[in-house]
């Protein structure tokens, strides 16, 4: 059996000189969560956009359930659940309201829509905040009530663009355990995200994304694996004096030297001896570290070192 | 989350092309009316403007403008009708902006629901809610000396023919809504298009006073046109040569703005 998303060398261009996508390439398998992970302007929504049918690429091809985005778009459409960011409930409308109207859209007769609307509502524990318009709901009711709203039709296939994004832990954690469900029933993730705990947790696999282009793929544990098995950090007490610490490292380190503010992070293969040794290093050179650690490296480590910057320092999006 | 398992998916009911056009086009007007319903304050507010046009020329302007044959008051009708459903017909560019900002046309466009569905929902809400408005402005006019000098059903098809210009108009109106970067834009790329329309017509005062390159304009143009149209069939006097050209001019805006608007909704990103 075919992937349940494919995608291959996709492009879209905003305008004259915006490129949103760079030849974007991707596969997700049945039942599985990818992971889409970038910082805000990489690219994340606009290629959620063209595998939900609502951007039509430049060049490329996709795939979502088996049907051609372009030439197939209502069949894709007929297969996915799209929540998230920029896919929006209406306030005016009551939760009750916002899924009934979806579901007959999907098709379906006022009846089955209202009988699944309440069926919903009380799944997602919002029964009784059901017939207040949903412009009264904290984010994270509004947020699931939205999930709701994707599922209606129970597509094989869910795209989930930031769904967690301005979302209270609690409500995070609740996002995350409807997301893990839908996963052991069977359905095919696609979620994108700025936090690298979510894709940690959720994604079986992850694909980084920058500047519209994929810069690395992998499981969470490859990808950490590239970066070797610890991080050495050591706190400066300002950025000039991490960047010249890291001076002293430079092209004679055997594992990466990232600098970020006044902290210097340094990829350690070989155990407690290279420890030793940076710390000498550093002492010979009159430099003191006010602060040090040693811990495993996290996706933002990852990304960093792909990048050079951090994932979750945002700029604008287009 | 909850000991309840997720709700199997219902069959979709099996319908025609057009059958299920229609339906999803009802499903979207169903949701415009119960926001306009939820926020009455937008209902009054779109009345209260054409009101005090109504108080401002009745009672302010009204008495310096001589108009032949016929008490101001009911020559003013006709005038604020038509101009109360073009304003209103700015509804349609807002709400489909704000739809657009706040991602529900996002929403619509993931659905495998008919494509003109969203369009064909807001023109049909606004639609009815001129007719709402046509009846609070129609009482007004009452209270303030307006008659009718024709009979109900003449006056009956004034309302239809106002009510089919705005419906033209507001499918223009949707394609401005879908080009504004925002609803508040919307609102203002509105005006330099409906000031001059109105102002520079018919509505207000006889085009006999106007310098001949306005005058030119002002009985020329479709707003005028539709004007004269209701003037004629609610006061009286000759209907034909201004209800033809009114009915050709609404009908080929709206051959005219509903591709267009159409297209648009087909290619906003």
């Amino acid at each position: 059996m075919s992937a349940a998303i494919e995608a291959h060398g996709l492009v879209k261009t905003f305008g004259s000189d915006v490129r949103a996508l760079d030849g974007v390439s991707l596969s997700v398998e049945r039942g599985t969560v990818l992971g889409l992970l970038g910082p805000n302007g990489a690219g994340k929504t606009t290629t959620v956009r063209v595998l939900t049918t609502t951007l039509v690429p430049d060049a490329g091809s996709a795939t979502v359930n088996g049907f051609d985005v372009v030439r197939e778009a209502d069949k894709v459409r007929a297969s996915i659940g799209l929540a998230g960011q920029y896919a929006a409930v209406d306030e005016n409308l009551t939760g009750r309201e916002n899924l009934r109207m979806v579901g007959q859209l999907f098709q379906m007769s006022r009846r089955d829509a209202s009988r699944i609307a309440g069926e919903l509502l009380e799944h997602f524990e919002l029964t009784e905040a059901a017939d207040r318009p949903s412009k009264t709901y904290s984010g994270g009711m509004r947020r699931r009530l939205d999930i709701a709203a994707a599922l209606v039709h129970r597509p094989p296939v869910l795209f989930l663009d930031e769904p967690t994004t301005g979302l209270d832990p609690k409500s995070r954690n609740a996002v995350w355990s409807v997301v893990e469900e839908l996963v052991a029933d069977g359905t095919t993730v696609l979620l994108t995200t700025q936090y690298l705990e979510e894709a940690d947790r959720l994604a079986d696999r992850i694909v980084v994304v920058d500047r519209g282009a994929v810069i690395a793929e992998g499981t969470s544990a490859e990808l950490k694996a590239d970066l070797g098995e610890t991080v050495l950090d050591l706190g400066f007490p300002d950025p000039d004096t991490a960047e010249r610490a890291a001076g002293l490292f430079r092209g004679s380190w055997p594992g990466g030297v990232v600098v970020d503010g006044s902290l210097l992070e340094l990829s350690v293969d070989s155990g407690p001896s290279q420890v030793m040794l940076a710390l000498r290093d550093l002492e010979s050179a009159g430099i003191a570290a006010n602060r040090m650690a040693l811990r495993e490296p996290s996706l933002d480590d990852v990304f960093l070192s792909l990048t050079g910057r951090r994932a979750e320092i945002t700029e604008e999006e287009s | 989350m909850t000991a309840s398992v997720l709700p199997e998916a219902a069959v979709p009911m099996k319908r025609s092309r057009l059958r299920r056009s229609f339906g999803d086009a009802m499903v979207v007007t169903e949701r415009n009316l119960i926001s306009y319903v939820r926020i009455p304050e937008s209902l009054f507010f779109s009345s209260v403007q054409p009101i005090m046009f109504v108080l401002l020329f009745r009672y302010v302007f009204g008495g310096a403008i001589a108009t032949p044959g016929m008490n101001y008051v009911d020559y003013l009708m006709a005038g604020i009708f038509v101009q109360t459903v073009m304003f209103g017909s700015i509804n349609t560019s807002i709400g489909l902006a704000e739809d657009l900002q706040k991602g529900l046309i996002e929403r619509f466009r993931s659905l495998p629901m008919a494509r003109s569905a969203v369009l064909a929902g807001r023109t049909t809400s606004d639609l009815l809610r001129n007719i709402v408005v046509i009846v609070i402005i129609t009482l007004v006019g009452f209270a303030v000396g307006f008659r009718i000098h024709t009979n109900a059903i003449a006056f009956l098809g004034a309302v239809l023919l106002m009510l089919y210009f705005a419906y033209a108009i507001s499918w223009g109106f949707a394609y401005i809504g879908l080009s504004a970067p925002n609803s508040e834009v919307a609102q203002l790329m509105a005006f330099p298009i409906l000031f001059p329309l109105t102002f520079a017509s018919t509505a207000f005062v006889p085009s006999s006073t106007m310098p001949p390159w306005l005058r030119a304009f002002a009985e020329h143009q479709p707003v005028s046109l539709v004007i004269n149209s209701v003037r004629a069939l609610s006061e009286g006097g000759p209907t034909a040569r201004w209800v033809i050209p009114a009915l050709i001019w609404c009908t080929v805006l709206l051959a005219l703005f509903v591709p267009l608007a159409v297209w648009r909704y087909r290619r906003t990103a």
